[in-house]
């Protein structure tokens, strides 16, 4: 018995547990999600996370320990928003011929995310704190927190909000398209970056190589919009 | 292929270098891809150990958010007591998002280029 504790306390002091852990949970998750035709709702993200938050809360393992394994992972995030130049650049012809219709729709899409966002917790008495911490929520995680301490807000409780709108729009993004009768992959793929960021991007990017294009390019620009838009249009309001 | 590894990791040292260096309001990442976009455009055409390098990487785009998807739920509880009005609008606002982008997009393509029809099959 003291031994296998002593294998237990060997293993959760490396970060080979855990990297296996998330690995594991991420096949299994997106085997699942295969064999349901990629239906959006078993979002392999949301699975996955669900399942090794249980697994942690089970053996009482804190969020520390497990990022000591899974921060492997985690880092391979910024090289593959860097790789995303690759499809963009493959799509180019296309992103240039609509231009005017891209650079409009972001501006409005920015500016309904905020808005609504804002107008809803504000009517259902959200404090100001976590009205300013929700505004950015559609931006790329460490851009919104940097324009919700910029603004007087809580960057923690963005990153949260953002990782679950991403989640939402990963999930419900394309029955929402669908519903609307959208089937102009570059207007699907550039609705899902500006909504839903990095999450939404990697499944339009699983669905279509043209709308994973114009996620991407959706998720920096309105990286961009967002950082430059919302500080002046909080002064206007408020 | 090691040595496109190495150019997208000196692209996003340069990006985050850049960003801290300038103060820009995007993510180091964000712009280490607009100069690995510069790079491709200035060459000319994707290489093809870039692209498998590049297909590995988004290929398992959405593994990568799993870390950041658990710290998430294990802070849950900063929602606080603005719990519901805040689910309620990222839920609301983030059908809403997707619908104005989507349809001022279609509804301006047809108009900035009612003949085309490329990108559009369902």
């Amino acid at each position: 018995m003291t031994e296998l504790r002593d294998i237990w306390v060997y293993l959760s002091a490396s970060p080979l547990l855990h990297l296996t852990l998330t690995l594991a949970a991420f096949v299994t998750a997106s085997a699942l999600y295969r064999r349901l035709k990629m239906n959006p709702l078993f979002n392999p993200v949301l699975l996955s996370v669900i399942a090794i938050v249980l697994l942690l809360s089970l053996t009482q393992t804190s969020y520390q320990t497990y990022f000591e394994g899974a921060q492997f992972v985690h880092f391979l995030l910024g090289p593959a928003t860097v790789a995303l130049a690759v499809p963009l650049y493959r799509q180019f012809q296309q992103v240039k011929k609509s231009a005017a219709a891209v650079l409009i729709s972001l501006i409005c899409g920015s500016i309904a995310s905020a808005l609504s966002a804002v107008l809803i917790a504000w009517a259902l008495g959200a404090s100001e704190a976590s009205l300013i911490s929700l505004a950015p929520k559609s931006v790329t995680a460490p851009v919104a927190m940097g324009i919700s301490a910029q603004l007087g807000g809580l960057p923690s409780l963005t990153a949260v909000i953002v990782i679950l709108t991403g989640i939402f729009g990963a999930m419900f993004g394309p029955f929402i398209l669908n519903a609307l009768g959208i089937n102009d992959w570059t207007a699907r793929g550039f609705a899902m970056g500006t909504a839903s960021h990095g999450i939404g991007t990697a499944r339009a990017i699983q669905v279509n190589e043209v709308a994973g294009a114009f996620s991407g390019l959706a998720m920096g620009l309105n990286a961009l919009a967002t950082a430059i838009l919302l500080p002046v249009m909080w002064k206007l309001l408020f | 292929m090691l040595e496109y590894v190495t150019l997208i990791l000196a692209c996003q040292l340069v990006g985050e270098v850049a960003v801290n260096a300038i103060g820009l309001p995007v993510p180091g990442p964000v712009l280490g891809m607009v100069l690995l976009f510069i790079f491709l455009s200035i060459r000319g055409s994707v290489p093809d150990e870039l692209s498998k390098v590049s297909s590995a990487l988004l290929g398992n785009l959405s593994l990568m958010f799993v870390p950041a998807g658990v710290g998430v739920m294990v802070h849950f509880e900063l929602l606080g007591t603005d719990a519901i009005p805040l689910s309620a609008a990222v839920i609301g606002s983030t059908v809403l998002t997707i619908a104005v982008t989507a349809l001022t997009m279609t509804i301006l393509k047809k108009r900035f280029n009612p003949t085309d029809n490329e990108g559009s099959q369902p």
